[in-house]
């Protein structure tokens, strides 16, 4: 199978990186639901961490205060980010960092690949980050000649298989540990060959591969979870180490962050180290959390830089209710427990950022060009079930999003269709009381087409794609508005 | 007290056992019920499909109409659909803010505070758990999305079925996941929908219930449906169905089925 084939695009050729699929979710999602070992391996690893997680969660007597602070500081930010951006930036550079602005992917891309060349790296560590994923920044830097190691497990896995991530938080959740076995066998140089799957071995053969690019590497690449306006300070939380190990052992550090990751003061983080973790990993606290402001003589790197990226983040900023699709703090809460999500797992949303937040964080970072922009069926990748903003732990309403979103798909034809004219024509029916009443009578043609059965079986497209599973009934034989005639006048 | 009821245009057209029975449960405990005639449809499927200014129209019809019957001396407004109050309650404002009109979005919070979903009013308005309902069947509960995380009923539904004689009531698995209904979802994504459908169907079947009930036509049309199709034994029946029964007056037909299936002889 090729990559096209699996819908994903080899080079970030779109100057917005990884925020775009090659096709629409319903598509997507056609091959992915069939895909019986993906639905069995989502199925048991979004399970699993939504029991941890609800366990922890529980545990917390003031959850819901601490969400609505998430979602108060968070607000703050967006409100004035630009101004807290430049004091992030007078606090990096004031603590011997360098800060570069990037528009867009490419321009970010950019400016990391003229970074490393100047050191004369020809290769990187990275810690996990979305931003250099959102990117395509290892794409970029191999065309440039430089080889970069992914450190944390998961994201290893997605990388020796040639894979895409799927999940913020865990990669390659929809691997299993068998697939993983064979992926280390058949990718990994210098594996033992006897290696099994229980996770302890798999872990250990990683930590092998890796601790040489760790201890030689003389760059290493990070994002970030937050960044302190007033001290100049970032941030990384983890489980594994890899993450402490890029960002102290190479000489150079280069860390990329989409805009809205700053937070205002450093109290800040008291509310969002104890929301993030037990959101995403289930986890009362995480096991690694590093922070480091600027450059330390004598110890850790010696030479920073902080890349700002934009990327589509102002545009997102300017919608009054869509800007808080930027609260995110990525924690993976609501792609765990969203039904879609867990039967079609991340490749079907295209983008880099899947499940509920990521159908309405893609379409607004691209902007949705037209009806045809894969993009546009995102926000309608939801039964709106509304089990993402209960989990969300900033409060984000991301089923209102969704809805703007999908009016944002819909101001984007170009020329009515099908559907159009149907709405129009159902809100006709639908002010018009005596045409309502016309309508329901129509309704009566239903019980030619259900016959003797008394249920319909089989419909025209695009009502197919309901009675291709499921009976409709006839209509009934009275409607309400008969029977209340009847009955009460 | 004076109770205007929403019929829903689903429960109007195809399914009107539940605005029935939410008539006859109501006058059953002394209320006098009214149903405004111009009444339409709340304008949900236009809203979540994403066609807010065609949406406009049918929100401000809803709120005209229901307006006057509150001017009319109605002291509350019933509907027996959890997605369609959501609608008049998280949706009506927000459309009309959007358009601009803040009269109409005003006039829409005022008629949406008078506006309840069935276990709703029971249980916070007339302050009863117990109907007096009679229904001897094995049943379980499909809390809806809607009814669950839009307007928070929690547990009112079960209070209810709970004081209903001879209903056995069952624990439903995973019973807040979504059914997979989602309005225009189950179309535009049939086959995603199919899927949530699956487990739904899976689970409604290893709890032995014979009937599935929940607030919503909606979902309880595409559970029943899946359920139908599969020719699985079991049935789905509105809340305000069960709860109008009772041992002298069976007027509510049992289910969906035996109603068409008598109606095409
Ligand atoms: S939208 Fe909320 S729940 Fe989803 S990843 Fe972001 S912070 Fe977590």
């Amino acid at each position: 199978m090729t990559a096209v084939e699996l819908g994903m695009p080899t080079v970030a050729s779109d100057p917005h990186g990884h925020l775009r699929g090659t096709e629409s979710f319903p598509r997507a999602a056609h091959r992915a639901l069939a895909d019986t070992q993906l639905r069995r391996n989502l199925g048991h690893a979004t399970r699993t961490i939504r029991a941890k997680r609800a366990a922890v969660v529980g545990e917390v007597d003031d959850w819901e205060e601490l969400r609505r602070a998430g979602e108060s500081l968070k607000a703050d930010t967006m409100a004035r980010l630009p101004e807290l951006l430049v004091q992030l930036e007078e606090q990096v550079t004031g603590r011997g960092g360098t800060v570069h602005w990037a528009r867009d992917a490419e321009e970010a891309n950019r400016i990391v690949v003229d970074l490393v060349r100047g050191t004369g790296a020809d290769e990187v560590v990275k810690v996990k980050s979305m931003a250099t994923q959102e990117t395509g920044l290892n794409e970029a830097l191999e065309a440039a000649g430089v080889a970069a190691f992914e450190t944390d497990l998961a994201e290893l896995i997605v990388q020796l298989s040639h894979d895409r991530p799927s999940h913020f938080l865990v990669p390659a959740i929809h691997r299993n540990r068998a697939e993983i076995r064979e992926i280390f066998l058949r990718e990994m140089p210098g594996v033992d060959p006897s290696l099994t799957d229980e996770p302890r071995r798999l872990a250990m053969a990683a930590r092998a591969h890796l601790r040489r690019k760790f201890l030689t590497a003389r760059v290493g690449i990070s994002g970030v979870n937050f960044a302190v306006a007033e001290t100049g300070t970032l941030s990384v939380v983890e489980s594994e180490g890899n993450g402490r190990m890029c960002l102290t052992l190479p000489d150079t550090l280069i860390t990329v962050m989409g805009v809205e990751k700053v937070v205002p003061t450093w109290r800040d983080l008291e509310v969002f180290l104890q929301l993030l973790p037990r959101s995403s990993t289930g986890e009362r606290m995480n096991p690694y959390t590093s922070t480091w402001t600027g450059v330390t003589p004598g110890d850790g790197p010696q030479t920073f830089h902080l890349v700002l990226l934009d990327n589509g983040r102002s545009n997102v900023l300017a919608s009054p209710d869509g800007r808080q699709a930027l609260h995110c703090i990525r924690c993976s809460a609501c792609l765990n427990v969203c039904p879609v999500y867990e039967r079609t797992g991340g490749h079907a949303y295209g983008s880099i950022y899947p499940g509920p937040i990521g159908a309405v964080l893609s379409p607004q970072l691209t902007g949705i060009s037209g009806p045809d922009d894969v993009n546009a069926s995102l926000p309608y990748a939801s039964s709106l079930c509304g089990a993402c903003f209960d989990a969300c732990p900033v409060r984000i309403d991301i089923p209102h999003l969704l809805v703007q979103q999908r009016a944002a798909a819909v101001a984007a034809h170009t020329r009515p269709t099908g559907q159009d004219l149907t709405m129009q024509a159902a809100a006709i029916a639908m002010t018009t009381p005596g045409r309502f009443k016309l309508a329901e009578k129509a309704l009566g043609l239903g019980r030619v087409l259900a016959g003797r059965k008394g249920r319909i079986t089989g419909l025209p497209w695009p009502m197919s794609g309901w009675t291709n599973a499921r009976d409709l009934p006839a209509p009934p034989a009275e409607t309400f508005r008969q029977w209340w005639e009847r009955t009460h006048s | 007290m004076r109770i205007a009821v929403v019929a829903t245009c689903l429960g109007d057209a195809m399914f009107p056992q539940a605005p029935i029975a939410t008539v006859q449960l109501l006058e059953r405990l002394g209320h006098q019920v009214v149903f405004p005639a111009d009444q339409t449809c709340c304008g949900q499927m236009h809203v979540n499909t994403g066609y807010l200014d065609a949406a406009l129209p049918v929100v401000r019809h809803h709120v005209e109409v229901f307006g006057r019957a509150l001017d009319d001396g109605v002291d509350a407004i019933v509907a027996p659909s959890g997605s369609c109050v959501g609608c008049v309650r998280h949706q009506h404002a927000m459309v009309a803010r959007r358009a601009g009109d803040e009269g109409l979005a005003r006039a829409a919070e005022e008629g949406a505070a008078r506006t309840y979903e069935l276990s709703e009013l029971l249980v916070d308005v007339l302050g009863v758990t117990d109907v007096g309902a009679y229904y001897p069947h094995r049943v379980t509960y499909h809390p809806t999305c809607h009814s669950l995380r839009m307007l928070r009923v929690a547990d009112k539904p079960l209070q209810l079925l709970r004081n209903v004689r001879g209903l056995q009531l069952v624990e439903l698995p995973e019973a807040e996941v979504c059914c997979g209904f989602g309005g225009t979802f189950a179309v535009k994504n049939a086959e995603t929908s199919t899927a949530m459908l699956a487990d739904k169907m899976a689970n409604v079947l290893s709890s032995r219930a014979e009937v599935c009930t929940a607030g919503d036509s909606s979902c309880l049309m595409h559970i029943g449906g899946g359920l139908s199709r599969l020719r699985s034994g079991v049935r789905t029946v509105h809340l305000a169905e069960i709860l109008a029964s009772t041992d002298r007056d069976s007027a509510v037909p049992a289910s969906t089925d035996i109603v068409f299936e008598e109606a095409s002889r």
